[in-house]
C-alpha cells in the first residue's frame, strides 16, 4: 500500500486559542485532485495552511509526503506548493526576478521559469515588469507561474480561480489536469461551482463551525466520491 | 546555507536599491538629525567636537530602525512573510542574508554621517584602522540585533512602535562600546580603544551566534 500524500486524523488547529479545525480526518493519495468545498469561515483556507505547515497542528496525527507535521512541519514546505490569498511576489523586483527567486530558494530548477511565463502569458514585456504594477489578475498569473516552475509534489491552491479572467482560468485547470497526469497531488478550496467540480476526482464539504461539537470533518476514504458536475457529495 | 544566505542579500539589496527608500528617505533622515544636534549644541562649539562620536553613533541607531523596519516591511504585504515560510530558505540563512544587507546599506551610510561629522561638527577623522574595525564590528552587531528583533516585531500589530522599544535598550551596549572605540580614535590614544573594539567584536559575535539560532522560532511565532 502506498503512502498518503496527505494523511490527517482527528487534526485540531488552533487561532489565538481559537479552534479553525476541530477534528479533521482527511486521507488523500497521489495523483488526486481534491476539492474543498463549504461556506467562507468553514476552516478551509485553515485545512490548507496545516497541511502546507503554515498553521500548527495542535493535537492528532498528520502526516504530509511522509513528514510528521506535527514533530516539525518546516520539512515539508520545500515539497509543497500553496498559493494563497495573497501572491507572495515582491513588488520591486520583476515577474521573472520573482519567479526565479522563489524557483532558488525552493532549490528548484530555473530552467522551467521561462516555460512556466511563457504558459501563463507572461513571457516578453510582462516578464520584465515590476510586481507592483502588475493588476491582481497578472499577479495571479505570476503566483501560478511560481508553481508551475516549482512543480512541487503537492499543489494547495486556495481560491485559485479568483481574480482571473476566462481564458486563464481553462488554462489554470489546464495546468491542474497537467500536474495529476504527472503524479502530482492537488488539494484546492473553490465556490466556482461546475467548472471545479469536473475538474476534481474528489470532494471533501467542510461546513458549519468547526467548534460545533456536532460538526466533524469525516474520513473520506481515496476515490471513493465520484464527484459530476453540479455538485459536491456532502460529507457531514 | 551560503547560497540561501546570499540569495536572500542578494534580493533585499536590489529590492532596497529599486525602492530608493534608503537614498531617498533614510540617509535624508540621518543626515536631518545630524544637522538637528549641530543646531543645538552650535552656542558651544567645543562640545560639538567632544561629543561628536556618540552622536554620530545614536543617529546611526535610529537610522538602523528604519532600516530594520524597512526590510521586514518588504516581507509583510501580500501574503511574502508566508511565501518566505514556504520557501524552503534555512531559517538562519535568511537571518543572516537580511543581516548582511541592512549592514551594507549602514556601511554607506556611515561614510555618509563620517563627511556630515567632519562638514557639521568641524571633527577630524583619525585612527583610520580603528576607526574601520569599530565601524566594521558595531555595524554587524547593530544589524544582527536589529534583524533579530525585526523579526520579532514583525509578527504583532504595534510593530512600528514595538521595534525601537526593544531594540534600543539592548544595543545600547553596543553604542556605548562604538562610541568609546570612536572617541579614542579621534584622539590618536589607541590603547584606550582596542578593548572597546574587542568588545565590540564580541557583541557582533554574540548577537550574530543568538540570531542564527533564533530566528527560525521567531519566524514560526510570527
Amino acid at each position: 500500500m502506498s503512502v498518503p500524500v496527505v494523511s490527517f486524523r482527528s487534526v485540531v488547529a488552533l487561532v489565538d486559542r481559537f479552534p479553525v479545525l476541530a477534528g479533521v480526518d482527511l486521507h488523500v493519495e497521489a495523483g488526486e485532485v481534491v476539492l474543498l468545498t463549504g461556506a467562507n469561515g468553514a476552516g478551509k483556507t485553515s485545512l490548507l495552511r496545516a497541511v502546507a505547515g503554515l498553521l500548527p497542528v495542535a493535537q492528532g496525527e498528520a502526516t504530509v509526503l511522509g513528514h510528521d507535521l506535527v514533530a516539525d512541519p518546516r520539512p515539508v514546505r520545500r515539497l509543497v506548493g500553496f498559493l494563497g490569498h495573497g501572491s507572495a511576489l515582491y513588488g520591486e523586483l520583476t515577474v521573472d526576478e520573482n519567479v526565479r527567486f522563489a524557483v532558488r530558494a525552493a532549490a528548484g530548477d530555473v530552467a522551467r521559469v521561462p516555460a512556466a511565463l511563457e504558459r501563463l502569458g507572461l513571457d516578453g514585456r510582462l516578464a520584465a515588469v515590476p510586481a507592483d504594477r502588475l493588476s491582481a489578475g497578472q499577479r495571479r498569473r505570476a503566483a501560478l507561474a511560481v508553481l508551475l516552475a516549482r512543480d512541487p509534489a503537492l499543489w494547495l491552491l486556495d481560491e485559485p480561480h479568483a481574480s482571473l479572467d476566462a481564458g486563464t482560468r481553462a488554462e489554470l485547470d489546464a495546468i491542474v489536469r497537467d500536474a495529476a497526469e504527472r503524479g502530482r497531488t492537488v488539494l484546492f478550496s473553490s465556490h466556482e461551482g461546475g467548472r471545479t467540480h469536473a475538474l476534481a476526482t474528489t470532494a471533501v464539504a467542510i461546513e458549519g463551525g468547526a467548534t460545533a461539537s456536532d460538526d466533524r470533518y469525516l474520513f473520506i476514504p481515496s476515490g471513493s466520491l465520484d464527484v459530476p458536475v453540479g455538485g459536491p457529495t456532502h460529507v457531514a | 546555507m551560503w547560497r540561501d544566505l546570499l540569495l536572500v542579500a542578494s534580493k533585499d539589496l536590489r529590492i532596497e536599491w529599486r525602492s530608493k527608500v534608503g537614498t531617498g528617505q533614510i540617509a535624508p533622515f540621518a543626515l536631518t538629525v545630524l544637522l538637528l544636534f549641530a543646531f543645538a549644541l552650535d552656542p558651544d562649539r567645543g562640545v560639538l567636537v567632544r561629543a561628536a562620536s556618540g552622536l554620530f553613533w545614536v543617529t546611526v541607531l535610529l537610522s538602523t530602525v528604519l532600516a530594520v523596519q524597512r526590510s521586514f516591511a518588504i516581507e509583510s504585504t501580500d501574503g511574502a512573510r508566508d511565501g518566505l515560510r514556504l520557501s524552503g530558505l534555512d531559517p538562519g540563512a535568511i537571518f543572516l542574508g537580511k543581516a548582511i544587507a541592512i549592514v551594507i546599506q549602514l556601511l554607506v551610510l556611515e561614510v555618509v554621517l563620517a563627511i556630515g561629522v567632519v562638514v557639521l561638527y568641524d571633527a577630524a577623522l583619525g585612527g583610520a584602522l580603528m576607526l574601520l574595525l569599530t565601524c566594521a564590528f558595531a555595524t554587524i552587531g547593530i544589524a544582527a540585533c536589529g534583524t533579530l528583533y525585526g523579526v520579532l516585531a514583525a509578527g504583532v500589530r504595534a510593530r512600528e512602535t514595538l521595534l525601537p522599544l526593544l531594540f534600543l535598550p539592548v544595543v545600547a551596549p553596543v553604542m556605548l562600546a562604538a562610541a568609546r572605540a570612536s572617541e579614542a580614535a579621534l584622539a590618536g590614544s589607541a590603547a584606550d580603544g582596542w578593548p572597546w573594539v574587542r568588545l565590540l567584536a564580541v557583541f557582533a559575535t554574540i548577537y550574530a551566534a543568538v540570531g542564527t539560532v533564533a530566528f527560525g522560532p521567531l519566524l514560526e511565532d510570527g
